[in-house]
């Protein structure tokens, strides 16, 4: 039972800051619900069992993603947003047709795993054995994924760079 | 005991707020966040299923998720900011030199 309690509320303040960060104008409003939405996703995985995750959602995606996130706003000073028309197109057609997909997903979902319960901490997902996972049989992939990251690093470096940074260090 | 399809319906309006906010929003690093909002519910799903079938490979993916995640934050963020240096806004619908 509270399980259950505490599934439904973390649930509701998820889906609030959701909402809410559909509603805000102003991108420092939307960025700190996302990390409502983010801390109160922590929590489910609590239940669930999986601890590794949550820590790692919470120190990488609630930390660092969205310190980087309030960081870019606060650099180009973002201002509210200016309402300009959207396209007809994605009115007409793109809000009844998500309202339809997203019924009939939410209507397959619950009719295909019925009652299957899960009990709190169904899934315990230490950091021990998701690291004996990481290291032993998805070696492969985790190596691939540090390469990702180097190219990102070096990617964002060039990118964010001043364009005149370059030849005013070949003048120099 | 809650049931899994709870799990997976709350995943489910994560995203649907998520492709919302993608589409409705006007100022770029909002439609980032949106897309940041639909990745987490997905990350949702997976460990659902995962406690569902009781195989731990779906919290590893819920991992790789987040570092490609955190990744693609940091070079759209990068983009971002060369967007603006070279255009001085931040809204979608004035960045349009490719709209016929």
């Amino acid at each position: 039972m509270t399980h259950l309690i505490i599934f439904l509320a973390f649930g509701a303040l998820c889906v609030a800051g959701a909402v809410n960060l559909l509603v805000q104008r102003h991108p420092i409003n939307s960025a700190l619900s996302l990390v409502v939405v983010m801390g109160s996703l922590a929590v489910e995985y609590l239940l669930l069992g999986a601890e590794f995750v949550a820590a790692v959602q919470v120190i990488v995606y609630a930390g660092a993603v969205m310190v980087l996130f309030v960081f870019v706003i606060m650099l180009l000073n973002a201002g509210e947003e200016e309402r300009t028309r959207g396209s007809r197109v994605a009115m007409l057609l793109g809000i009844p047709g998500m309202l339809v997909g997203s019924v009939l997903v939410g209507w397959m979902l619950i009719g295909r795993t019925g009652r299957q319960t899960v009990a709190a901490g169904a899934l315990p997902g230490a950091p021990r054995t998701i690291g004996w996972l990481l290291f032993h049989n998805f070696l492969l992939p985790f190596e691939v994924t540090s390469i990702l990251v180097l190219i990102a690093i070096m990617g964002a470096v060039v990118l964010a760079s001043h364009p005149d940074a370059d030849t005013d260090r070949k003048e120099s | 005991m809650v049931p899994i399809s709870y799990y997976l319906v709350l995943s489910g309006i994560l995203f649907a707020c998520g492709v919302t906010g993608f589409l409705i929003k006007r100022n770029i690093i909002s439609i980032f966040m949106s897309i940041e909002l639909m990745l987490n519910g997905v990350n949702l799903s997976f460990v659902a299923f995962a406690a569902q079938w009781h195989a731990l490979s779906g919290q590893i993916f819920v991992f790789f998720v987040m570092v490609v995640a955190a990744a693609e934050a940091a070079v759209g963020l990068a983009i971002i900011i060369a967007v603006y240096r070279t255009r001085e806004t931040l809204n979608i619908d004035r960045v349009d030199l490719l709209k016929l």
